[in-house]
């Protein structure tokens, strides 16, 4: 009967319930469409980064990732490639010998991130073959270079020409060598666009005197959440005074903190959109306490307890909130989706300006029931607290002076 | 026997800083099963009394004994639960809940007492028989007259089978007709079911119905005739 009745109040004023309603909505809505827009954003950026380079977890010779140096290769013997051996979700490794180089061509010149792979297993992980744009992929016997798009423009080669690469090797050898330029490919993430120049690995351990070396070993998991469990496998199986095992945040904590920075930015607009709301909830509030507060007292008068009376009053207020949350979920939905679906692309000014952030301008929403279940409980959260009130006005009520209108 | 026994007792309000004596010791028997209207000029004390009655208000001096209650001892809840096992009201403005039908408004008490389901379904179609709106179950307040709102208001006020019904101004807002259907259905509760009725009114209609008729004025009971 109490959730009858509360039900029924809350339509006893339709506009004014509609109203609530609508201001909920909006909020909802705005909050979830841009909780999923950045959401998606960062999730399209650790996807382009992470995914597609660096990989979830990779493994070095300890020290290495404080101190990236050609000189902590380390051996890849059979000890590394029997690994994946080691937990399921581990799909396969990639090996890479990497270090910087000046690149040039001409009178160009750019420092660029020159990597030795093994091509079959870096595609299987990075679909690198994917990212071809002109020309081939590599084979494992080439001698020959695959270029990042932006490196291409910037240096203004294309397939079949030389670029030349110099650098120094393993423990302060001489590298210089020039390659044939097979192909080139293009990332999402512009600074990796900027930077990355790939060599087969035997010709890369042969152009820095690493011969048998790599200098990172990438573990290729089909999913982030597998991460957790493949670290732990991998830190038992590798000796923790040669190697280090390090996922994905460890090795760019700049990207997690980055991403953090922009929640933060986010959530101050939350917080003021949702005190809005908070507002315009608390004036239905006190309306609807104010216009009942005759009923109230006639229901304390008649033997209904204050507790039960408060309890009804509280879920109303609640329900009203839960209405209001779930009418903003179901309009949410095809807006996020539709943004899912047709990501926002910048283009112009403002496009150069998010790829000098290192940004892709591309925002894709994230179609996430976890930020539609966010708002449903900070609206839960939000109308709890604001229903404390008239639970209050009804313990301190005098059922007399209520129906005097006192 | 009396049922009522109201002994000394004064309110004084003080609303703005400026004391006003609602009620000046006033003692007060009632029997059971008596038909009593409380009469006096605006002001004079007559709701104030009732309310004290009904354990709704508490008086600022003296003592009230109801069905063998001592309420003035008794704390808010004792209060509530007291009201709601001996006490039906019936209000000047019906203060019947909107937002439920008939049939709800008078199966609603019993649910604050936990009746069974069966049970309370029976005695609500019984009071809405006796006060003739069979035809009116499932309306809403707001698509009742006055008069059927306060016959719901009755009804709802007998459910709980309670000793005493208090009833401020139950007829201010009703047509004679209405008042006088009203009457008889409280007038033959009060014979077959030895209810005991307290009125407070204005209205001559009510007052040449009732057994007894109490006086006040200033907050004083000026007199007390009762008839046969």
């Amino acid at each position: 009967m109490l959730i009858k009745m509360a039900w029924r109040n809350i339509w006893r004023n339709k506009r004014r319930t509609l109203i609530t309603i609508a201001s909920i909505l909006f909020a909802v809505l705005l909050a979830s469409l841009m909780e999923s827009l950045q959401k998606g954003a960062w999730g399209h950026m650790i996807k382009n980064v992470v995914n597609y380079y660096f990989g979830y977890v990779q493994i070095h010779q300890k020290g290495y990732w404080d101190e990236q140096s050609i000189d902590k290769a380390f051996a890849l013997g059979d000890h590394l490639t029997a690994l994946p051996a080691a937990s399921s979700h581990i799909k396969g490794l990639a090996p890479r010998l990497e270090s910087f180089a000046l690149a040039s061509t001409g009178n160009n010149t750019v420092g660029v991130l020159v990597i030795g792979i093994d091509p079959q297993a870096e595609t299987r992980m990075t679909k690198l073959a994917e990212r071809l744009q002109r020309g081939n992929y590599l084979a494992p016997e080439d001698d020959a270079a695959l270029l990042a798009e932006g490196i291409a423009e910037r240096l203004k080669l294309d397939v079949g020409d030389t670029i030349i690469l110099v650098s120094q090797g393993y423990h302060g050898v001489n590298a210089a060598a020039k390659y044939p330029v097979k192909g080139i490919v293009r990332f999402g993430s512009p600074e990796l666009n900027k930077q990355m120049v790939y060599l087969p690995l035997l010709a890369a351990q042969r152009f820095y005197g690493a011969e048998g070396l790599v200098t990172s070993l990438a573990v290729n998991i089909a999913k982030e959440e597998h991460v957790p469990p493949v670290v732990r496998a991998l830190k038992r199986k590798l000796d923790p005074e040669h190697y280090e095992v390090m996922d994905w945040p460890e090795m760019m904590p700049d990207l997690l903190q980055a991403k953090a920075l922009d929640s933060a930015g986010n959530y101050i607009v939350y917080f003021i959109l949702y005190l809005v709301i908070a507002f315009g909830i608390l004036g239905t509030i006190l309306m609807m306490t104010k216009e009942r507060e005759y009923e109230f007292g006639v229901l304390v008068a008649i033997g209904m307890g204050r507790f039960a009376l408060g309890f009804m009053v509280w879920l109303e207020i609640i329900l009203l909130g839960m209405l209001g949350a779930l009418v903003g979920i179901a309009a949410s939905f095809p807006v996020v989706w539709y943004f899912y679906v047709n990501p926002i692309r910048f283009t112009g000014d403002y496009a150069g300006l998010l790829e000098k952030f290192g940004f892709e301008p591309i925002f894709p929403a994230a179609f996430n029931a976890q930020v539609f279940l966010t708002q449903a409980i900070i609206v839960l959260v939000l109308t709890s607290v604001l229903a404390i009130y008239p639970v209050f006005k009804i313990k301190r009520l005098e059922p007399v002076h209520a129906m005097r209108g006192d | 026997m009396s049922v009522i026994i109201a002994k000394g007792i004064s309110k004084t309000y003080d609303p703005d800083g400026m004391p006003v004596l609602a009620l000046q010791r006033i003692d007060l028997e009632i029997r059971e099963g008596e038909f009593t209207a409380i009469v006096g000029p605006s002001g004079s004390g007559k709701s104030t009394l009732l309310n004290i009655i009904g354990g709704l208000d508490k008086p600022s001096e003296g003592m009230v004994e109801v069905g063998g209650h001592m309420i003035t001892e008794l704390s808010d809840n004792e209060l509530i639960d007291f009201r709601k096992e001996h006490i039906g009201f019936v209000f000047q403005a019906y203060n019947l809940i909107p937002v439920l039908t008939a049939r709800e408004n008078v199966e609603f008490v019993m649910l604050l007492q936990q009746r069974p389901k069966a049970e309370r379904e029976a005695r609500t179609k019984e009071l809405l028989h006796a006060v003739g709106l069979d035809d009116k179950m499932d309306k809403r307040p707001g698509e009742l007259s006055g008069g059927q709102q306060q016959r719901v208001a009755v009804a709802r006020a007998l459910a709980p089978k309670p000793a005493f019904i208090l009833a401020d101004e139950p007829t201010a807002n009703l047509d004679t007709k209405s008042t006088e259907n009203l009457l008889d259905i409280m007038a033959e509760l009060n014979r077959e079911e030895k209810i005991t009725f307290i009125f407070s009114t204005h209205d001559q209609r009510v007052i040449n119905r009732a057994r007894r008729v109490i006086t006040l004025v200033d907050g004083a009971v000026a007199s007390d005739e009762k008839r046969d």
